[in-house]
Parts: structure tokens; C-alpha cells; sequence
């Protein structure tokens, strides 16, 4: 919303700054995106008398000017055609910074000499005549800041929110300063016009009792012998100051009203509409070709403003083109009427029209405001285009006042936290436009018809708080315990502990979209039509992601083009299993590609591989505490792992982790050259930590007593699992057995087709007694025989 | 006596000459050891007379004593020079990179949720979360936004498909469904904060089609706009790191709150660097109000009976603002070039008493 200072005065009379005026707007929460104040940018411009012109010897355009600037004479070298001596201008001089930001400098123009430099209307930021130099019509002598002589007019630019509709107009603002007591709100009564005739366009509101509140009041007048052309220059400034383009008279009158005084009004050329105006819903299909030339094609649920040839405007939103007025109107018929905020924003949105109509009736109209609205726009018609006004046309009837208001001013302490004395709230809201009946613990307050966002306790208690400042209302710490306790749950904690240990293990956390490419979800398990979004940003962004993995493998694509081939990421975040809310899971899921490291003297790396991955997995697991030695490890992965290089991680049936090789083929549809790995954790399937009473640790039982370590090696099927071996091996005697570790796998002709050999390193240890040699012989032939019976192997020779 | 002294020269002579610690050894037992000179010496003693014995015996150790100490000070000469050698022989090109050590980091929105979340947590508020589809009852209805309420218009919606009944499930708009969810949940006193993924259908230069925010609620009996100004003036101070922060709270409009303010923090954006806590300019950084009667009585809370505020900001605004980070489009993009240079050590855990960061 825009308007400049002298409109504001209109409506305000006050003597406060621009920027005490800003500053308190912005306090009100009509809140200043900018100010726009020709008064501080031009306020080193003087005017300048040029006391001799001639032509610049070396150019056949330029001049050379000998300017008086009050306390000196300068030499200015000046391309202007209107340059002339006598002129008396506006002089920037060395130092002075024009509106544009450039500087001006003394400096040599064709070997000449310049001091400074006249300006146009345009460099000085004051409209678009840049025709010549600005030429004073004025007895100011050089040396004049034009300050004290132009009509500056500063010009704000705030933002209005939603609920405040009565500020759609420079004098609900006017309204809002007063009331903080920045000047006093002028409000003339408005002097209605009188008729001289009965209108000759009569007006039928056609609408059901239940749907009537779409148009339940239209004000209409005729106005017959007007001389339609351009508006006076007043109106014309005003108009241009706040970015509208002046069109004519009759035009520019009901825009003037609409900043004004957030009134929208519409002006048909009475001599195109056929026979009278009805207002109803539109028939769906109903064409328009509206004032921005484009055909609009209606539906039932917009309103229409009609005659007997059909809809003519679009109620609240924009009127017709054939029945808009031009040079050759002579008689006009003036709609100042009120539309459904609901229905004029529907109609809005689905033709996606914007304009100051809408814009103002979709958030509230003030419904008293049609026949005041009607009088000025009347009188102010007659006066620039002149003609004769009919009596008013009123059909419907201006809606019921808002209703009354119980307010206890105690709320303004006990909800607001400002103490304010019941004589200032009933002041401030008086000045507001509130009627204000006082009892004893009670404020009996009615709103006023403009301010439809009033409907409660809480917003008087709000108004009270925002006028007297929210600035005024004291900072009041929190009451807090002496101490404070642990607010994670155990479930936030974990997560905090699994980022934490990843990012330790040199793997960099990543934050990637929920969504992704519909085309690439299915091969991570997407497959439910229910959960693309109906208005994606992109089509690459259309469905909530099945796994956190396809996009990891999109982000290491992209840090691979930018030469980054070794990539460790991972990321926590939401996997969506179904449309319902609360069907996602939490995830950490993690991607490797490359090798283990740069090429290094000291330290070859390796390409990364499915023990990566795992690696990574159970690492996850551990830092928040899963039973990891409990758990299984199958081969039954996801389809986006490689089939035979990945498994999961399973307490009973519940799958807490996968990992693997990445399917070459899922990795190459998301564009991702060369292998990858990766892991998911699933971090709400990891059962929670027993409820322990203390933090204690159970005792430490170590054996003082010496550990024997004793290899076997076996040849087994190369189907048989290491976990296999070492389950029999742990299982062969669970006293001595302390660990067991794989430390060889071996395939080869030596060992056989098929086969493999598996090497085993078995620590033996018992808590009570220095094992013997034979006892040390029994276990290990224990060993053996449970390892063979397990595997179905030979001993290795 | 002769042959004494002069085997005596001849060892010490044999020790000197000895260059490794093996011909000192082999020195040692010519001279001491149980075939040794000397000790054949020793044995012989027995056949002297008392007098004899005690003289040559004295003379015998003194020898003993004296070949033992030299025998001793050679062999640590010749270790010495061994290793010393060693030493020379093992000397590496120190100046060699070191073995790479691969280092994670932490993403600038986790870390500054948990920098977020540790200072509320010193206020006593818990961290709720909620689901990131919703339906329009807890993103919108419960929320005071009717449907065709122009504020409706301020959240551009993503959707999922309609349901058989028409309905349509929502990507939350906002996290203030969280508050919705946990006043249907739990009763007052309800302290909450809550962070997580919000969605919008915007994308251009500031603005993504997701981001994250977090919530604050608090729910009692007299919590009032004071205490609002109090908590998030005392947020804005701990976040930021600056003492005396300017913080200028603005009256606005939003649904579910009234009286409602946007909150905006003193700067200075002197040569393009934005400087925090300085300066003449105004910065908005977050939303807050007194908590709507309508949404109380949505969840099921008496407003004649509770009150309390609630507020909500762009965990990626405040982490720019901070950390200096320019564009809010990097935070999604997962460089590793971006997350390495504004992400944060794993070990940096923030903590109030211990610094939020570095």
C-alpha cells in the first residue's frame, strides 16, 4: 500500500517527521517497507541562476553556462536544449549525490571545464520529464535549497496484514496515527448530493435468501451530461505518486476512493448498458471481456453485474470493457456496492485477476462505507466533469452492525502484560472508531462497521496493546527450575548420538528433499499413487521419497561432476511409507562411492565395498545402544541393493538395519557413474533401553588369569556363512570361549571348485584357573568337531 | 703379580678394541667368565697359604672389579652407538602429509536445532514432533484458518490426491500443527518447542520448496505477552551470541494468535556484511503471539482458563543470519565442498553452559 505524506494530511493533521510518522506506523503493525522521502534525497540540490549560456566551443550540442549559486559563480557544462541565459534551475554540485547514487564530480567535458551539473525534472527523481533542464517559474533567489521551494511529496510503501482491510485506505491509516496520538483525524461529515432525477437504470439484487450475502447491498447513481477527459493534475500526482497510471476522470475518481478510503466503486457507461442492472451468480460458461481486454468465462459461483445483454463486470473483481467509460461517455451509472470477501477471492483466484477491487473486497469492505463513497465520488464527478445526478438507487440494505463486545480491561494485564488505566483503553478505542459504553468491571465495546477483524475480548485486548505500544509492555523472564532436567526423549537422544557417530566415522551429513522423481521411486519401493503431490514445484520433485537413499545417490552424482569422486554422506530424515499422516519412519541412511581416501605415500586406499557399508551400519547401531550382538544378519535386502553384496540386520522379524552394494542398475538411473554403498538404519524399529533405576554399571569381571589364542582353519561349501562357523565355534564351550575372529577367507584351486577356506582365531580363557595343555587340547577338539558338524568342512591340512 | 697387571693391560686393551657388543662378550668370558683368565685366577687361591691368599684375592677383585666397570662402560658406549646408528638409519622425511583422516560434519540445520534446542531446553521446554503429512484440520481448521481465509492464501499448499471423501492430506505447511497435536495430547502446563520439516510450493532465490522451522508453545494459566517478550529476548541474546541485542517486537497478523508480533533484531549491513546486535537497520526473524482463544477451544483447552503464547521461526533464517551463510538454496544441495566449509564438528556438541559454538 502506497501514498504519500499530503494524502495522509488529508485525513491527519498533524506536524510529526516522516520518520516519526514511519516509526509509528511500523509500531501500529502497518508495518513500513520503505519510504521514499525526496525531502532527504534532494536536500543539497539549490536552485541556480544561469547568468550567461553559450555554445561549448568543441561540440555542436553542449553549452557552457556561467551559474550563479548564491555564494559564488561557477562554470557548468550543460547539454540541454532548453539551457538559456536567465534560466534559473536546479544545481547539483560537487559532492552532492543524486537520487541514482552517482556522485557528482568536477571534471573536464570536451576540454571544458564543469563545476557541477543542472538537473532534470528525472535525475532529480521527481517524475519522467527529462525534456531539458528543470526551469523555475520562481522569485527564489540562488542559493535556495529547492527543498524550500518544490512540493515534495515523501511517499510510504507499507505492508498491511490480512485483518486490517480499514488500512487498505490512506485514511484508516490516518485513522490507526491518531489514535496513537500522532495528530488528529479529520473526518468532515460527508455532504450527500442531491438528486435531481429518478434514475433512469434501476438496479434488482437476484440472489436465493442463503446465498443474498454475495451481494447484499448495491448503491447505484446516474449521472447524465458528464465530460469525460484527463483528471486534474492534483488527482493525476496522486495517482502517478503511488504507481497508478492516471486514465480519465471518471476512472481516476474511483481509484482516487479506493486508496483513499479503501472504497471500490465502478463506473458503466449508461448509455451501453441495456435496460437495467441485475446482480446475480453467474451461469456457468458466461463470458466477459473485462477492463484488462482479456474474456474471462464465468462460473455459478461468481457474481455478475448484468443487464438484459448479460454479465457486464465481475462483482468486486473487475468491471467490462464494451460498458467502460471513454471520451465519448456522456451519461454513466456509478456502482458503489459490497461483495462476499469469500466469493470475490474464489472468483479472484480462479480467474486469476489482481486487482485494487479484489484486493480490498476479499479482505473487508467497510459496509457503511457504499453511500459515503457514492456522495464523494458524485460530487467529485460533478465538479471536474460536471453533469447532472440522479437520486441514489439502494438495493439490499447495509448488513448489521458488528455486535457488542464485553471486554474486561483486567485481560489487558493478565493476557497482555501491561498495566493500562481504564480511562486511556476507553480513549484509544473511542479514538478507533469504538463505541464505548463503561461499567464497572466491564467495557461494553462495539467495533466499528469497518473493522470486521474485531469480533472478541482478545482483540481488544490487542488493539489496547498495539496502540499503547507493544514496546511499553515489560520483558518478563520465564519461570524456570532451579535446575534443569533432561527434556530429549530417549528416541531424540539416539538420533542426536547416531548424527553424532556417523559424522565421527568421516561420513558428512547431508539435508536432502522429502520428495523426489516419481520416475526413479518405484525402483526404491514407491509404488502408492497416493502419495504424489498433486502440485509439485517440478516434476522432478513429485512424489514423498520411499527411502533416503535415491536422493544421497542424486547428491554423490553431483558432487562426482564437481570432481569430488570419494563421497560419504548421509542423511537423518523421513521415508514415507503411506499417505496418512504419522505413516513416515525416521531414518539414517548413508551412500559411499569411490575409495576409502585420497592416493596417499603411506596408506593405499581401497575402493569402498560392502563392509563399508555395514561397517557404517552397525556403527549407527551401536551409538545409540541396539543389542548389535543379538542380532542377525540375513541376505534379504531390498531390491535396490545388489543381490548377492548386501543383507539386513534383524532382532526376530524386525529388519533395524539394510545394507550393500547399491543395485548398479537403481544407482545408474539416478545418474550416478561407477559403484556406490550404502546403509539404512531404521531408527524407530530399535527397541527402546530397559528403564534403568541408577546409572551404575554392573561390575567389571575380567580374569586375572593368562588367555591362550589358538587358529583353526576350515575348507566349507563357499555357500556356508562365516557367521555359521563362528556361531559353533562361540557355542562349543561357552565358559572358555571368549571371541572368535575371522582372520582369512580364501578361494582357490588349492582348496578345491566351490569350496573355500576359512581361517578362525579363538581366544581361550578361564576365569578361575591358567588352562592346561589338556584341557587347552579338549576344547579345541570340541571346537572343531562343532565347527565341522555346523559346516559339513573338513579341517584344513 | 706381573702376569696380574699385565693381563689386566692386555683385557682392558681387548675392551677397548671390542667395535660390537658381541666381541665385548667375547672379551667378558675370556676374562670373567667360568673358563675366564681371571676366574681361573680365583680358583687357584686355594692352593696359597691364609696370607698369600688374602693378598692376591685383595689384588685378584680389585681387578675383577676394575675389567667388570670397563667391560660395563664399553658395552653402553658401543649400545649407544648402535642405536644411535639405528636411529640415523630409520630417519623418515618428516615434512610427508600425515595419513589422511577422513572428518565428517555435522549439517549447519541439525546443529543449529540442537543450539535452538538446548537453549529452550535451559527454559524447560520439551521437544515435540509431528507427522510432516497432515490433514486440514490440524494444519489449517484447528489453527483458526477457515477455509477461503485470506490467510490461506499466505501458505502456498502442497497436496497429496484427494480421498475417497474428497479430503486431502497436506504437507504441513508450518510446524504449528506440533502445537495442535500436543494440546489435544497432554494437559497444561505444556511447554514445547518443535523443529522439523515445513513445505511450501515456492522456489526461487529465497525460498525452497522445503525448509525447516521450529515451534514454541506455552500453555498455563498465567503465562502472558510479557513473558513472550521475555523468553524470546532472552532466546535472541543466547542464540546470537551478543549481549544488548536490539530486539524490537512489531504488532502483526496471523490466525492463530492475538495479540501477535513479528519479531525483528537490530543490524548493520555495512559493505554487504550483515553485522548482528549493530547498527541503524531492522531484521524480521521470527512470528509470535498470545495463543487464539478459537485454537484453545479447537483443542479441546478452556480460553477462560488458559493462555499462553506461542512462536515460530526459520531454523535456516537464524542459521544464515549467524553463521553468515548467503544463499538458502546451498542448504539442500548437498555439496560437500558447502557442507564441509559451514558444517560443524561432530564433537561440537552445543550446550548453554559449555558455548553453543565456537
Amino acid at each position: 500500500m502506497k501514498f504519500t505524506l499530503s494524502w495522509l494530511k488529508d485525513y491527519l493533521d498533524t506536524d510529526a517527521s516522516v520518520d516519526r510518522l514511519a516509526e509509528a506506523m511500523t509500531a501500529l503493525g502497518l508495518e513500513v517497507e520503505g519510504v521514499e522521502d525526496p525531502t532527504a534525497t534532494l536536500k543539497d540540490f539549490i536552485v541556480a541562476d544561469v547568468l550567461e549560456c553559450v555554445d561549448h566551443p568543441d561540440s555542436d550540442h553542449l553549452h557552457v553556462l556561467k551559474v550563479a549559486t548564491g555564494t559564488e559563480t561557477i562554470q557548468v557544462v550543460c547539454g540541454a536544449p532548453n539551457a538559456r541565459t536567465g534560466l534559473k534551475g536546479i544545481l547539483a554540485r560537487p559532492g552532492v549525490a543524486m537520487p541514482d547514487g552517482m556522485v557528482i564530480k568536477k571534471g573536464k567535458i570536451r576540454g571544458v571545464e564543469s563545476q557541477g551539473m543542472m538537473c532534470s525534472f528525472r535525475e532529480l527523481g521527481l517524475g519522467e520529464d527529462h525534456a531539458g533542464i528543470v526551469d523555475l517559474d520562481s522569485a527564489a533567489a540562488a542559493g535556495t535549497p529547492v527543498t524550500e521551494i518544490l512540493s515534495l511529496d515523501p511517499v510510504f510503501d507499507i505492508s498491511i496484514t490480512p485483518n486490517r482491510a480499514d488500512c487498505l485506505g490512506v485514511r484508516g491509516i490516518a485513522r490507526d496515527l491518531a489514535a496513537k496520538g500522532v495528530g488528529t483525524f479529520k473526518d468532515p461529515a460527508v455532504a450527500p448530493v442531491k438528486g435531481a432525477f429518478k434514475s433512469p437504470v434501476g438496479v434488482r439484487l437476484d440472489f436465493a435468501a442463503t446465498t443474498a450475502k454475495a451481494c447484499p447491498l448495491f448503491v447505484g447513481r446516474y449521472v447524465k451530461g458528464v465530460n469525460n477527459g484527463p483528471s486534474p493534475q492534483w488527482l493525476q500526482d496522486r495517482l502517478t505518486a503511488v504507481g497508478l497510471r492516471p486514465i480519465s476522470a471518471l476512472v481516476d475518481v474511483t481509484n482516487y476512493l479506493t486508496i483513499g478510503r479503501a472504497r471500490p466503486l465502478h463506473v458503466f457507461d449508461a448509455d451501453k448498458l441495456t435496460g437495467d442492472v441485475v446482480v446475480r451468480f453467474a451461469k456457468d460458461g458466461e463470458t466477459v471481456v473485462a477492463l484488462d481486454g482479456k474474456t474471462y468465462t464465468l462460473d455459478s459461483g461468481m457474481v455478475g453485474i448484468c443487464d438484459a445483454a448479460g454479465v457486464q463486470s465481475i462483482g468486486g473483481v473487475m468491471g467490462g470493457e464494451p460498458t467502460g467509460c471513454g471520451d465519448a461517455t456522456v451519461n454513466v451509472f456509478v456502482e458503489s456496492a459490497l461483495f462476499d470477501p469469500i466469493a470475490v477471492a474464489r472468483a479472484g483466484r480462479a480467474l486469476q485477476v489482481d486487482s485494487d477491487a479484489r484486493y480490498r473486497f476479499e479482505r473487508g469492505v467497510d459496509p457503511a462505507s457504499a453511500i459515503d463513497g457514492m456522495e464523494i465520488a458524485t460530487a467529485l464527478i460533478l465538479e471536474i466533469c460536471g453533469g447532472e445526478a440522479s437520486e441514489l438507487v439502494i438495493a439490499g440494505a447495509v448488513p448489521a452492525a458488528p455486535a457488542e463486545i464485553a471486554f474486561r480491561p483486567a485481560k489487558v494485564k493478565t493476557t497482555g502484560g501491561l498495566h493500562v488505566e481504564t480511562a486511556e483503553m476507553v480513549a484509544i478505542l473511542d479514538r478507533l472508531g469504538c463505541s464505548v459504553k463503561v461499567e464497572s468491571e466491564v467495557l461494553r465495546v462495539t467495533p466499528p462497521t469497518w473493522r470486521g477483524d474485531i469480533t472478541g475480548e482478545h482483540d481488544l485486548v490487542e488493539e489496547v496493546l498495539r496502540v499503547v505500544g507493544y514496546d511499553n509492555v515489560p520483558a518478563t523472564p520465564m519461570s524456570r527450575l532451579p535446575m534443569p532436567k533432561v527434556v530429549l526423549t530417549d528416541a531424540q537422544r539416539r538420533r542426536g548420538w547416531m548424527r553424532r557417530a556417523l559424522a565421527s566415522r568421516g561420513i558428512t551429513e547431508a539435508v536432502t528433499f522429502s520428495f523426489m522423481d516419481s520416475r526413479n521411486a518405484g525402483a526404491f519401493g514407491w509404488s502408492d499413487p497416493m502419495l504424489k503431490v498433486d502440485n509439485p514445484i517440478s516434476s522432478e520433485l513429485d512424489v514423498m521419497r520411499p527411502s533416503v537413499l535415491p536422493n544421497l545417490i542424486a547428491a554423490a552424482s553431483r558432487n562426482l561432476a564437481r570432481g569430488i569422486a570419494d563421497v560419504a554422506l548421509f542423511e537423518i530424515g523421513p521415508q514415507f511409507d503411506g499417505p496418512n499422516p504419522g505413516e513416515q519412519r525416521l531414518v539414517a541412511a548413508g551412500i559411499r562411492t569411490g575409495k576409502t581416501g585420497p592416493r596417499h605415500w603411506g596408506q593405499p586406499p581401497r575402493a569402498v565395498d560392502v563392509f563399508d557399508a555395514k561397517a557404517d551400519a552397525l556403527a549407527a547401531l551401536e551409538a545409540v545402544g541396539a543389542p548389535v550382538a543379538t542380532a542377525q544378519v540375513n541376505r534379504n535386502a531390498p531390491s535396490w541393493y545388489h543381490p548377492g553384496q548386501s543383507g539386513t540386520i534383524t532382532l526376530g522379524r524386525t529388519v533395524i538395519a539394510q545394507f550393500g552394494t547399491l543395485h548398479p542398475a537403481a544407482v545408474k538411473k539416478l545418474g550416478l557413474k561407477g559403484r556406490a554403498v550404502g546403509f539404512e538404519v531404521f531408527l524407530d524399529a530399535i527397541p527402546a533401553p530397559k528403564k534403568k533405576p541408577t546409572r551404575a554399571r554392573p561390575l567389571l569381571k575380567v580374569s586375572p588369569y593368562p588367555a591362550v589364542e589358538r587358529d583353526f582353519a576350515f575348507v566349507v561349501d563357499a555357500g556356508v556363512t562365516a557367521d555359521k562357523l563362528i556361531r559353533a565355534i562361540s557355542g562349543a564351550d561357552k565358559s572358555l570361549v571368549q571371541s572368535v575372529s575371522v582372520f582369512d577367507v580364501f578361494e582357490g584351486d588349492s582348496v578345491g571348485a566351490g569350496k573355500k577356506s576359512v581361517a578362525l582365531s579363538v581366544t581361550l580363557q578361564a576365569m578361575d584357573r591358567t588352562l592346561k595343555d589338556d584341557e587347552i587340547e579338549a576344547v579345541a577338539q570340541a571346537i572343531v568337531a562343532a565347527a565341522l558338524q555346523a559346516s559339513g568342512g573338513m579341517l584344513r591340512a | 703379580m706381573d702376569n696380574l697387571a699385565s693381563l689386566r693391560d692386555e683385557v682392558l686393551e681387548a675392551v677397548n678394541a671390542a667395535t660390537t657388543v658381541a666381541e665385548l662378550d667375547d672379551v667378558r668370558v675370556a676374562a670373567l667368565g667360568k673358563k675366564g683368565r681371571i676366574t681361573g685366577m680365583m680358583k687357584e687361591l686355594g692352593s696359597l697359604d691364609p696370607d698369600a691368599r688374602r693378598e692376591r684375592g685383595q689384588a685378584l677383585n680389585v681387578v675383577k672389579d676394575e675389567l667388570a666397570a670397563a667391560l660395563d662402560a664399553r658395552r653402553q658406549g658401543l649400545e649407544d652407538a648402535q642405536l644411535n646408528a639405528r636411529l640415523i638409519a630409520e630417519s623418515a622425511d618428516v615434512t610427508l602429509p600425515a595419513r589422511p583422516d577422513a572428518q565428517g560434519m555435522i549439517h549447519p540445520i541439525s546443529q543449529t536445532m540442537d543450539e535452538v534446542i538446548a537453549i529452550f531446553a535451559q527454559m524447560g521446554f520439551a521437544v515435540a514432533e509431528g507427522p510432516e503429512i497432515e490433514d486440514d484440520f490440524h494444519n489449517f481448521t484447528a489453527l483458526n484458518i477457515p477455509p477461503e481465509h485470506p490467510a490461506r492464501q499466505m501458505h502456498d499448499t502442497f497436496y497429496l490426491p484427494p480421498q475417497q471423501d474428497g479430503s486431502r492430506y497436506v504437507l504441513r505447511t508450518h510446524t504449528s500443527p506440533v502445537q495442535i497435536r500436543t494440546m489435544q495430547g497432554q494437559q497444561p502446563p505444556i511447554r514445547i518447542v518443535a523443529p522439523g520439516r515445513t513445505y511450501r510450493c515456492d522456489s526461487d532465490m529465497t525460498h525452497t520448496p522445503m525448509f525447516h522451522q521450529i515451534e514454541g508453545l506455552v500453555i498455563d494459566k498465567s503465562t502472558n505477552f510479557g513473558h513472550l517478550k521475555g523468553c524470546l529476548i532472552e532466546f535472541i541474546e543466547t542464540f546470537f551470541e551478543v549481549s544488548n541485542v536490539p530486539v524490537r517486537f512489531r504488532p502483526s497478523f496471523f490466525p492463530f494468535t492475538e495479540p501477535s508480533a513479528e519479531v525483528d533484531i537490530g543490524c548493520s549491513r555495512k559493505n554487504g556484511e550483515l553485522h548482528i546486535g549493530a547498527g541503524d537497520g531492522w531484521l524480521e526473524i521470527l512470528g509470535c503471539g498470545m495463543v487464539h482463544p478459537n485454537v484453545l477451544t479447537a483443542c479441546g483447552l478452556d480460553p477462560n482458563e488458559y493462555q499462553g503464547f506461542a512462536f515460530g521461526m526459520g531454523i535456516e533464517r537464524i542459521a544464515m543470519l549467524k553463521y553468515g551463510i548467503p544463499d538458502l538454496r546451498t542448504f539442500f544441495d548437498a555439496d560437500l565442498r558447502w557442507l564441509k566449509h559451514y558444517g560443524f564438528l561432530p564433537l561440537d556438541l552445543p550446550t548453554v553452559t559449555g558455548g553453543l559454538s565456537r
